[in-house]
């Protein structure tokens, strides 16, 4: 049997209008669910999915059968008690997990979308997967979350849909993309288009992947999720199953060891124009702009109750540029709770066992349903 | 609930909007979220404490009073409360404009330092005064700019701010304080509530 037979999809038929200006329909969101939608319909949490993330939150992966990305945190007698709570996650439009994206086939030619498909933004992500409340017939959400890519939805999604949701967990995010984060997207996507096997982004109809150079990418961003403290603590200058330097190129370094196999796991889940597309999205979002300069405009009159976390090890979305999206909320008069967690896990800090994390967002959810 | 809640409390209408500045783990919040059906937001610099609020369903936010209170818009409270931690800023000054620029009126507590006990302390023992409000060693103390009540007043008196109500509390009893009694009422008290305008 085919594994991506497990997958769930909705076809949403309702036309969406791109920012890009181009307008789709009939497209597939993919969708997976966890706990049980209760009788009045009021539990429910949408979760957002970061960069390589999918709509396997919890359990085991049934594509990849590792643990989903967001195993600490969500599942039975978790923090995000899925016994409590029926958990919506779904692939975002752009990615490779079933939801509409550049390895979807193009109906009128045939073949594979790759870089045809039109440039998507995080509001796109965001009004694609408002879709799948109509289809569960959820009138207003309990909660959304999510953390890095996955925040920016969040804060998308109470600007363009502030009554459909009681509460909102923004966590270790921007409102606004910055200039070191476009920056290490564009090495990311030069690595790909760096490489022969890309075949300017035409390469599944010519059944070749750019594996180096998505690895790569991988490489790069796998370090921008880490502290310097934590690469040191886990890493320093162990040798990898040697005992001394081969004066050579190999993997010496156990952290030269590490990257690599992050770069090789990651080429055969993901694919390397959803990579594209994906930093492209995060790289256009700009709520600011949005608003034209005014973040507090994109929360004008919310009866949202926030939460925002961010973590002091994290050098990718700092607690500074969290912190912005506080004193927008307070200028709006927003009802908003703010905590900076302790870790020395850097970015990744939202997807990994960190007990304060965790206990922060368990308290809060309990406190607020 | 103490004393000085309470009586922080009795100072607030009901159906307002209140920004409690240091608010500890959210004990006076949760009773005017309750009691008085008042809109309360928090600033608390204690991580733990911002858990602690958190998971009483508090709007918290986690900062320190000097640098995050230019984040609240003008007047955008009707209320805001700083309970006996004024003493504690490097710019006291600068924390009750602050105050006064965010909200009409601003309820402010400080440990009385010119009450007779601690006077006894300093003049009898020699060494800085330690009991139950500073219950601090000046090696450990986060207090910078101790006040007393006197000096309060004067204080509200030369920045032009208007004492709409000024209490003296001590051993669980309240008392108002007037230009007859201040220096009484600055002998006799462990702290001073004050309710100011500008």
């Amino acid at each position: 049997m085919n594994a991506t037979e497990n997958i769930k999809k909705i076809i949403v038929e309702k036309p969406l209008k791109l920012d890009c200006g181009k307008t789709i329909s009939n497209y597939p969101i993919a969708y997976e669910t966890y706990g049980k939608l209760n009788e009045k319909r009021d539990n429910a949490i949408l979760a957002f999915h970061a960069l390589s993330g999918d709509q396997f939150v919890t359990g085991t992966n049934p594509i990849t059968n590792k643990s989903g990305w967001w195993s600490y945190l969500v599942g039975p007698n978790k923090a995000v008690d899925t016994n409590k709570f029926f958990v919506i996650c779904a692939n975002v439009i752009g990615g490779c997990m079933g939801s509409y994206g550049p390895n979807n086939l193009d109906p009128k030619t045939n073949k594979k979308l790759g870089i045809n498909f039109p440039v998507i933004t995080i509001n796109d992500m965001v009004n694609a997967q408002y879709n799948l409340l109509d289809f569960f017939k959820i009138d207003k959400l309990f909660s959304i979350m999510g953390g890095s890519m996955g925040g920016m939805q969040v804060l998308q999604f109470v600007a363009n849909y502030p009554d459909k949701t009681k509460t909102a967990i923004p966590i270790a995010c921007t409102a606004s993309h910055s200039a070191q984060n476009i920056a290490l997207n564009e090495l990311g996507r030069q690595a790909i288009m760096a490489d022969n096997n890309w075949e300017k982004g035409d390469y599944l109809n010519l059944n070749n992947s750019p594996d180096k150079g998505l690895s790569v990418a991988r490489m790069a961003a796998h370090i921008t999720y880490l502290s310097q403290k934590g690469l040191q603590e886990k890493f320093g200058r162990k040798l990898q199953e040697r005992d001394d330097l081969k004066f050579g190129f190999d993997a010496d370094f156990q952290i030269e060891s590490y990257l690599r196999h992050q770069g090789s796991a990651f080429v055969d889940r993901f694919d390397a124009n959803s990579y594209l597309y994906i930093t492209r999205a995060m790289d256009y979002f700009d709520l600011i702009k949005q608003y034209k300069g005014n973040l507090s405009k994109a929360f004008k009159d919310s009866k949202v109750k926030f939460f925002i976390i961010s973590f002091t090890s994290d050098w990718l979305y700092p607690t500074s540029e969290n912190k912005e999206i506080v004193i927008a909320l307070n200028a709006a008069g927003a009802d908003v709770g703010f905590i900076e967690i302790t870790s020395d896990k850097g970015h990744d800090s939202f997807l990994l066992d960190v007990p304060d994390f965790l206990k922060s967002i368990k308290n809060f959810l309990e406190a607020n349903y | 609930m103490k004393k000085e809640f309470k009586i922080i409390s009795e100072l607030i209408e009901n159906n307002t909007r209140v920004l409690d500045v240091g608010c500890g783990d959210g004990i006076l919040m949760k009773y005017l979220k309750d009691n008085k059906n008042v809109d309360t937001r928090g600033l608390e610099i204690s991580k733990n404490n911002v858990q602690i609020c958190i998971s009483k369903g508090l709007p918290v936010i986690e900062g320190n009073a000097e640098r995050d209170l230019q984040q609240f818009p003008n007047l955008s409270f009707d209320y805001v409360i700083l309970s006996q931690t004024l003493q504690a800023f490097y710019n006291p000054e600068k924390v009750i404009d602050d105050l006064l620029r965010v909200a009409n009126k601003a309820i402010v507590t400080i440990p009385n330092f010119g009450y007779w006990k601690v006077r006894l302390h300093l003049l009898l023992k020699g060494t800085m005064p330690v009991n139950k409000h500073l219950p601090n060693e000046w090696y450990d103390t986060p207090n910078l700019h101790m006040c007393t009540i006197k000096d309060f007043v004067n204080f509200c008196k030369r920045k032009n701010i208007n004492l709409f109500k000024s209490l003296a509390l001590h051993e669980e009893k309240v008392s108002m304080i007037n230009k007859k009694n201040l220096n009484l009422k600055n002998f006799f008290s462990e702290l001073g509530i004050f309710l100011i305008e500008k």
